[in-house]
């Protein structure tokens, strides 16, 4: 049982909604939303937080668990305010990807799966993600995309951002 | 029904079969690892590829459905090269350890690589390593040699009901494992060392003391509850090494609970007893048997002549055997005296039936039953194998209530749940006959008086799954059986299966409840309330095998004379004047008859420890001894055969002889909700340092409580509180138990720390400490 209450009511409302969309037996289902909803409102996810995502959907935790470690857009360690993610996947690879991963990294002074010491970026390496004819592409925090990423728009974007 | 043809054999098999299930059928052996006929389908591990006649590959025979007119080859070229390519990439990671793993000689993996595998690998890159994890003191694990094929996982999220194993992690990384920092604590988790193909999940207890082809085999029955599992006993060296499930579907299935597979450390225990003891001047000193004997023959004539035979008692355990029980009766009964007595936790003698309580059908048909009623049980605790069938009933859609004393999780689904205090369980069956009447327009019996009872939504709920059903079971549990209304408890639910047409169960404590009820060893009640001048006492404890072990200690102890025969000392060594060793379940021939009826005979499996002697043959030389006829018996065969003789089923009814008349009555002020924890059953459980090491076990001397109650007493999750029952003390440390109904206090008995304390269900004081 979770000490204290981690998922504000929000969250919670959020993953009601999630969990409306299942039937009652197959509460499971809304897991990875579940995850999401939670990671967004923390940022990265607990032991704690999975335990009272399991909680609160009424499954074990380890099955939420298997889930968090399963996709590697969860993070199970903190990141920065801004995690980058660079698609390192052979297409992207061939055309710009590795070269922006490693601008990125010697722009930034992180490698991949490191944070910044002021804690404004973490540096990610990604799967495919259906972008290839774009390359290179970032991912932030998960949610916005970004196409064509020379090392100009490298540096705009990094410039951007609080 | 489908034809299909395996091999050039042509069958036919049901509907939604699986090429497995049609292979096994006719004794087709397919290679497998995480294909297991109890469990889900999970078709990852891909050994079982077999060729099917116009699929353009070879598929999975665990998950590919039978199609009429299917032709399979599970020989042929196509099957074996992808069967070998499967056990070529399973091998790619195993650390191939056979010569230092317990697994060796018994692992599915090693067997089907000796068939499938290369005699040289051609992988020369480095292996994975995964690091082991602590499960609790029960499962051992080597987590680099797991293959992944999940039958662990889906044991605890299927059979056990809670996913404690899981499989977190992709790909490479897979590990198999609980959420972080958990045991898995489960009472039927050793399952899964039995289920695991490889050598990644074993026997902590058992963890390189033999190897598997050094074990004799040799059948057993379970000597715990009354569910009378079969085991396979596994020796060496005339010890029990380890302990296997038999496989019985009818009974146990392929499972065993923990106590089945790891009480057998205590047969190994330093304290067993190797010689009989004689109290001299206060000083125990070892005899002979011949002397000991003689000088229980003495004291007890002695007894007898000076105070009647009415002064002698005899309690006994219900893990002795028929046997055993039978001739302690007859040795009573020849010296003049009734009594003897096995149900010792009970507090309510008052209830007279026809015939040896019992489940009132086979287990079978308990667990096909469409509706089930479970009345004042620990359910998961007391009869692990039987919750595990109902949960699987659950899964097909049978309805499950109780009306019970506490809300612990079943880890199913309850169609209805009653809770309330335990000393209104009777009340609680009223209100349900009350809600049966009121719904269906129908009276209750004469005898059953429900003024002044109040129907609740919980009542009517469990009322209402026996709506619409066939076949439905009420059944009573140990707390039921142990409350002090059980008379009329028992009367109340009688009434309510006759309202609903259910048939009425009574669950077995103890591997041999029912067979001492035909032994005749029951009957006597509560000897040690009015204290007797010599108790005889076959395997107890009396401060850890009765419902009031403060009193009985006093009884024993002002008496004159206790004889106390047992495998254990360290109980008996402060009361008793002798001590003769028997022989405990693995180390004498007898028979327990479980909780459907029927008589399981068993042999001893290794040979009675130093001078210890199965209870049967001393009880038959004291007969001798004392002159008495009818104990010429050359065999515990034929003890049975004249405690059976007829027809058992005819001796079985859980009919009162005559209707108890019952009437609702108040209850208020703090009670006791006493149970007796899963690993103090008996001598044996209390006795395995690996179950005593269990969650189950550390959280047994918790009291606890509901956060009203606690709030009322000042006490608080996680401090410590002073109980009190007559002049019983004990302090324990204090848990939340949402649970439970206002007032109530749960606090365990037959524990070093409450052995002290009073009556189960009864007032207790509470303090904070
Ligand atoms: S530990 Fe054993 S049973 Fe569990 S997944 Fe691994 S090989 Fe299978
Ligand atoms: S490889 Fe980078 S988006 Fe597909
Ligand atoms: S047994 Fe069929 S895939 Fe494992």
């Amino acid at each position: 049982m979770a000490a204290t209450r981690l998922l504000s009511d929000d969250a919670r409302k959020e993953i009601d909604r999630e969990l409306a969309k299942y039937p009652a037996e197959q509460r499971r289902s809304a897991t990875m939303s579940a995850l999401r909803i939670a990671q967004v409102e923390h940022r990265w996810l607990t032991n704690e937080l999975i335990e009272e995502v399991a909680e609160y959907i009424g499954i074990a935790p380890v099955a939420v668990y298997e889930v968090a470690t399963f996709y590697n857009m969860f993070d199970r360690e903190p990141v920065g305010r801004h995690k980058i993610t660079v698609c390192t996947n052979l297409p992207c690879a061939l055309s710009g990807g590795a070269d922006a991963g490693k601008y990125l990294q010697q722009k930034l002074g992180i490698g991949y799966g490191e944070t910044t010491a002021d804690g404004r970026f973490t540096l990610k390496e990604g799967e495919c993600m259906g972008a290839c004819g774009y390359a290179p592409v970032l991912l932030m925090n998960n949610h916005s995309m970004c196409k064509h990423m020379t090392p100009e728009a490298i540096d705009k974007k990094l410039a951007e951002l609080e | 029904m489908l034809e299909i043809e395996i091999d050039g054999k042509k069958l036919t098999v049901p509907g939604g079969s699986t090429v497995m299930d049609a292979a096994h059928s006719v004794g087709v052996h397919i290679p497998h690892f995480c294909y297991h006929k109890k469990l889900s389908i999970a078709a990852n591990c891909r050994m079982c590829l077999v060729q099917v006649e116009k699929a353009p590959k070879p598929l999975p025979a665990c998950a590919t459905p039978v199609t009429d007119g299917m032709k399979v080859h599970t020989h042929s070229d196509m099957a074996v090269t992808a069967q070998k390519g499967v056990m070529e990439f399973l091998l790619i990671n195993h650390p191939l350890d056979c010569p230092i793993c317990d697994q060796g000689g018994e692992c599915q993996l090693q067997d089907l690589a000796v068939g499938y595998g290369g005699s040289a690998s051609r992988y020369e890159e480095e292996k994975r390593v995964v690091p082991n994890k602590n499960l609790g003191p029960l499962i051992s694990t080597d987590m680099t040699r797991c293959i992944h094929c999940s039958r662990c996982v889906r044991f605890t999220e299927e059979i056990a009901g809670y996913q404690e194993l899981g499989m977190p992690g992709r790909g490479e990384h897979t590990e198999v494992m609980t959420f972080i920092g958990k045991t898995v604590d489960s009472e039927i988790s050793g399952n899964v060392i039995d289920l695991c193909p490889v050598g990644a999940l074993t026997s902590k207890p058992f963890r390189y003391s033999a190897r598997a082809w050094e074990l004799s085999r040799r059948k057993s029955v379970s000597p715990h509850d009354g569910l009378g599992a079969n085991l396979v006993v596994q020796v060496k060296d005339h010890r029990v090494k380890r302990v296997l499930p038999l496989e019985n579907e009818a009974i146990n299935e392929c499972w065993i609970a923990d106590r089945d597979r790891f009480s057998y450390e205590a047969l190994n225990s330093e304290e067993r007893l190797t010689k009989p003891l004689i109290k001299q001047g206060g000083v125990w000193q070892e005899a002979d048997w011949q002397s000991a004997l003689e000088y229980v023959v003495h004291g007890l004539k002695d007894i007898i002549a000076n105070h009647g035979a009415d002064s002698i008692a005899a309690v006994a355990t219900e893990q002795a055997t028929l046997e055993e029980l039978y001739l302690l009766k007859q040795l009573f009964a020849g010296l003049g005296s009734q009594n003897v007595e096995t149900r010792l936790r009970a507090a309510d003698f008052g209830l007279k039936t026809q015939g040896a309580t019992w489940l009132g059908q086979s287990i079978v048909d308990f667990v096909g039953s469409d509706a089930v009623l479970v009345v004042g049980s620990t359910l998961r605790k007391e009869q692990p194998l039987i919750a595990q069938r109902l949960r699987q009933a659950v899964k097909k859609g049978a309805k499950l209530a109780i009306v019970n004393s506490h809300g612990d999780d079943l880890l199913t689904t309850l169609a209805g749940e009653l809770i309330v205090r335990p000393d209104q369980l009777v009340e609680g069956v009223l209100a349900v006959i009350k809600a049966v009447t009121e719904a269906r327009g129908v009276a209750a019996p004469a005898h059953i008086d429900l003024a002044g009872v109040e129907v609740t939504d919980a009542a009517r709920a469990v009322a209402a799954v026996f709506e619409g059903k066939d076949k439905t079971s009420i059944a009573l549990g140990n707390l039921a059986q142990q409350n002090p209304r059980y008379a009329e408890l028992h009367a109340a639910a009688a009434a309510l299966a006759e309202l609903v047409g259910a048939k009425l169960g009574v669950f077995a404590a103890a591997a041999n409840s029912v067979g001492a009820q035909l032994a005749g060893a029951t009957g006597a009640g509560n000897v040690f309330a009015q204290p007797k001048k010599a108790y005889v006492l076959l395997n107890t404890e009396v401060e850890f095998d009765t419902a009031n072990g403060a009193e009985a200690l006093a009884a024993v102890q002002q008496a004159d004379m206790v004889v106390a025969l047992g495998s254990f000392g360290s109980c008996a060594l402060e009361h008793a004047d002798v001590i003769l060793p028997v022989s405990p379940f693995s180390e004498t021939s007898g028979t327990f008859v479980n909780v459907e009826g029927k008589p399981q005979s068993f042999n001893g499996v290794v040979r009675p420890l130093g001078e210890t002697r199965p209870a049967w043959k001393v009880f038959r030389v004291l007969g001798n001894l004392l002159g008495l006829e009818n104990f010429g018996f050359n065999s515990s065969e034929e003890v049975r055969d004249l405690v059976l003789a007829g027809d058992v089923a005819a001796k079985l009814s859980n009919a009162a002889v005559a209707p108890v008349a019952v009437k609702a009555q108040a209850a208020s002020g703090v009670v006791r909700l006493g149970e007796v924890p899963i690993y103090q059953l008996d001598m044996l459980t209390r006795r395995a340092p690996a179950l005593q090491a269990t969650a189950d076990a550390l959280a047994a001397s918790q009291l606890k409580a509901n956060a009203a109650t606690l709030a009322k007493l000042g006490l608080a999750h996680g401090g410590n509180a002073q109980v009190k029952q007559g002049a019983g003390v004990a302090t324990l440390a204090v848990a939340l138990d949402a649970g439970l109904a206002d007032d109530v206090v749960r606090v365990a008995a037959n524990l070093p720390a409450t052995r002290a304390l009073g009556a189960l269900t009864a007032a207790i004081e509470v303090t904070q400490a």
